[in-house]
């Protein structure tokens, strides 16, 4: 019964986060709202990461599986990308460019900028 | 087609659908055939070609969708368990991450206009750099297509861990920690596979960067849309 009371727990976080989301009328979704609990959980010792290792790495590990439904949804809107699946491919691989250069050149940037103070 | 009105149907038809992904994955070794891309798109011929109701498969679908909710909850324990390595590193590492998140947005924002994309597929695309559990959220939240931004952030995955290192050569990224920060930012967990291939410091950092990039995004692209347009 071990797997069912770390399901528990998690879906309690997940309802938590919903419950704060609307209540407060945030404006960031539920399920990022659990993760943030349940990394302040962790954090704090409140809970240990034993009590939901189990069923969260399962999560993990079958996490792209869970992704399936929602993109045949996309079976909905072919209309709507039949006419422009060339320009959405393009600004999908010149923008992760973009991302990846602009990243990895900040960080070494400022990691040598540190490195030269320390000298 | 009665006897396919069942939750079952749609429940089995996706395992399978995955496991053959999978095994074709396994086989060739390339990123191009992703396990999800394959999936989706066989259920798709499936569903067309014996004009099955999208509402029919998903009795099934929801059911595996619904355990998204506790599955993003716990993308919290992998950065829980590495959160030294974040405090270790400090501020580059976090700045680093937010410049790529702002770029994500941005670029698609000025991209999409440059290409003649509607609103519609540009809000979609918006939030595909970081991991599919969070841009679909994200994608709801600011009036995207779900199903299309899940479709758009898995090629944004592939793209990312096929162009990742050359992109890393051509601007001279040579620092290990930089390139792996630079490809979970960019292309969250399928990037990240590339990265654990390029090294062991690449790899990690690059898996750190996904959650924390996720966590950014979520902030920052509402606002940013607000500011742009």
């Amino acid at each position: 019964m071990k797997a069912l009371k770390e399901l528990g727990i998690i879906v309690g976080i997940l309802f938590t986060g919903h419950l704060i989301q609307q209540i407060g009328k945030l404006p960031m979704p539920g399920t990022v709202l659990g993760m943030i609990i349940l990394l302040l959980c962790l954090l704090s010792g409140i809970l240990k990461l034993e009590k939901i290792e189990t069923v969260a790495q399962f999560f993990l590990d079958h996490l792209t599986f869970l992704f399936i439904p929602g993109g045949v949804g996309l079976i909905s809107s072919l209309d709507l990308i039949r006419e422009k699946w060339l320009p959405i491919l393009i600004v999908i691989v010149l923008s992760t460019a973009l991302v990846i250069a602009a990243t990895g050149l900040t960080v070494q940037l400022l990691k040598n900028l540190r490195k030269e103070e320390a000298n | 087609m009665d006897y396919l009105n069942t939750p079952i149907f749609g429940f089995i038809i996706s395992i399978i659908a995955f496991q053959i992904g999978l095994f074709i994955n396994k086989k060739t070794k390339k990123a191009i055939f992703n396990p999800l891309i394959i999936a989706i798109g066989l259920i798709m011929i499936l569903l067309l070609s014996f004009n099955i109701d999208y509402e029919i498969y998903n009795k099934g679908g929801s059911i595996i969708s619904f355990f998204l909710g506790p599955a993003t909850v716990v993308l919290a324990v992998p950065l829980f368990k590495q959160i030294e390595r974040l405090k270790s590193s400090g501020i580059p590492v976090l700045v680093g991450i937010i410049v790529g998140c702002t770029t994500a947005v941005v670029s698609v924002f000025f991209l999409s206009k440059l290409f003649g994309l509607t609103e519609t597929l540009s809000t979609s695309l918006l939030p595909k750099s970081v991991t599919a559990a969070i841009s679909m959220e994200i994608s709801k939240q600011i009036g995207g297509i779900p199903a299309l931004t899940v479709a758009v952030t898995v090629l944004t995955g592939i793209t990312g861990n096929v162009i990742g290192s050359y992109v890393c050569k051509l601007f001279r990224i040579k620092d290990e920690v930089a390139t792996g920060v630079a490809m979970g930012t960019a292309s969250h967990a399928i990037g990240t596979a590339k990265a654990m291939e390029l090294g062991e410091v690449q790899g990690a950092m690059s898996s750190l960067a996904i959650s924390v990039a996720g966590l950014i995004t979520v902030f920052l692209a509402p606002w940013l849309l607000q500011l742009l347009s």
